[in-house]
């Protein structure tokens, strides 16, 4: 199967929005992903704009956690974010679909050790 | 904050033309009804109609712009602030709004316009925001409704969108009616303190500012359904929910009923309750005011835009020398 991989194509804009010279001066745009508490995962949460990474953090901490949703954050440059493509979703995610074995409800077990 | 359903869409013209389309693309519209028939939601990279994309970058765009614009006229009262505690809340709220604006930029930019793009179509002009923010904030009793009124009605509106098509746009949603529930009951709460504590004249106050917000609050829902004839493809498409009509009847019924416990009076002779409808009557809307707004003949059309424009400009030296920094250190690692 073809790694059904395009760089740059999740989750935010175009890395070059379009219609723009090369040579913007719009601060690039980050994801940033917020853990809301110890223990959890980091979750995507939105994304912003920043000259470089410490203002995306700072400003990430301001637009995102202004009410303590968060204990830790992540950016990243959304141009840098590798996604699967979109467009082959049913190609890539549909094979899965009829694999039920791999779920433990698939088993049936007699009552007395149906808890295993 | 709301931006309103202004449906300008077949105004603006152009928009509606359909070109002539391939297989491919009848079969992609076929499969994107599909899925919206289905109540999917779509995601940025998903295919879309070009209708469905500008539909909703001018939206959502426009509810951005909103946010942004409608932080001007509580500004004017933050220095301004009765008491520490006022204008902790005021502060806090008017934060709330840019925040707001930020992520409704960010959804709309995975539509694929830049924030570049989208702050110049509101700087020059032709991008709308809500009729609202063209209206004074002449005393402190005007936080107080802006909250109650303006923020309960945009939380009328939000609400259903929560659920809109466009995910993007909906998880925005979700997080911004989370927050905002905080803002109408502060302006409910603030209006309380001055109607149970307050003296004559700022008793007389708070039904001034209510007076005066009333009717462009009801505005804020945009046009009778009778005069949205693009209302139906949004709502076909999910992008829109409720109708402006019953949202604006269901905002009315509510208030009505805030608007006692609070004992202010509500500037209409007219209304009244309908037995029969199971809703209150109201008189009719001054849509001759409404359409001079939008199109920048309001209050305070120009200086809203020229406030934004002035800091836009105002920043630019601060936006370069961040990123004149930060390519400066790239190159300095590189040669490192």
């Amino acid at each position: 199967m073809s790694p059904a991989v395009t760089p740059g194509t999740l989750p935010g804009p175009p890395a070059e929005p379009t219609g723009r010279a090369a040579k913007t001066t719009e601060w690039p745009l980050w994801e940033v992903f917020v853990r809301s508490k110890a223990g959890l995962d980091h979750k995507h949460c939105g994304s912003l704009h920043a000259a470089d990474p410490q203002m995306a953090i700072q400003l990430a901490r301001d637009v995102y956690t202004r009410r303590q949703e968060g204990t830790s954050i992540w950016v990243v440059r959304s141009d840098q974010i590798v996604a699967s493509d979109p467009g082959e979703k049913a190609a890539y995610f549909d094979p899965m679909a009829d694999k039920v074995y791999r779920h433990p409800t698939f088993y049936d077990l007699p009552k007395s050790v149906d808890h295993m | 904050m709301y931006t309103q359903a202004m449906d300008t869409m077949g105004k603006e013209g152009g928009d509606l033309k359909k070109p002539l389309r391939s297989a491919e693309d009848l079969a992609n519209e076929e499969r994107f009804e599909a899925r919206i028939d289905a109540g999917d939601f779509i995601e940025a990279k998903d295919w879309m109609p070009e209708h469905y994309r500008k539909t909703l970058v001018r939206q959502i765009s426009q509810h951005a712009h909103s946010e942004i614009v409608g932080m001007l006229p509580e500004g004017n009262w933050i220095s301004r602030a009765p008491t520490l505690k006022r204008k902790a809340i005021l502060l806090a709220k008017v934060q709330d709004e840019a925040g707001h604006g930020l992520y409704l930029y960010a959804a709309a930019e995975t539509l694929g316009t830049s924030r570049d793009q989208l702050f110049d179509a509101l700087h020059s002009g032709k991008a709308k925001y809500s009729s609202i923010f063209n209206y004074p904030t002449l005393t402190w009793a005007d936080m107080g409704v802006i909250g109650w009124f303006v923020d309960g009605a945009a939380i009328m509106n939000q609400v259903p969108l929560c659920r809109c098509s466009y995910a993007p746009y909906a998880r925005a949603m979700v997080r911004i009616c989370r927050e905002e529930s905080f803002h109408q009951r502060q302006g409910f709460e603030s209006l309380l303190t001055l109607m149970t504590k307050g003296t004559d004249s700022q008793k007389a106050m708070v039904q001034d500012a209510v007076n005066r917000w009333w009717w462009p609050s009801l505005m804020m829902f945009g046009p009778p359904d009778a005069d949205s004839p693009n209302s139906e493809q949004s709502m076909r498409w999910g992008i829109k929910r409720i109708s402006n009509d019953a949202l604006r009847q269901k905002y009315l019924d509510a208030t009505v009923e805030q608007a006692k416990v609070l004992g202010v009076t509500l500037p209409d002779p007219e209304l009244r309750w309908n037995e029969e409808r199971q809703a209150h009557d109201f008189g009719a809307i001054d849509w001759t005011e409404f359409w001079a707004v939008v199109n920048g003949d309001g209050p305070c059309n120009r200086e809203r835009l020229a406030a934004r424009v002035k800091a836009w400009e105002d920043g630019a030296w601060v936006r370069d020398a961040a990123l004149a920094y930060s390519r400066k250190r790239d190159a300095l690692k590189e040669a490192a």
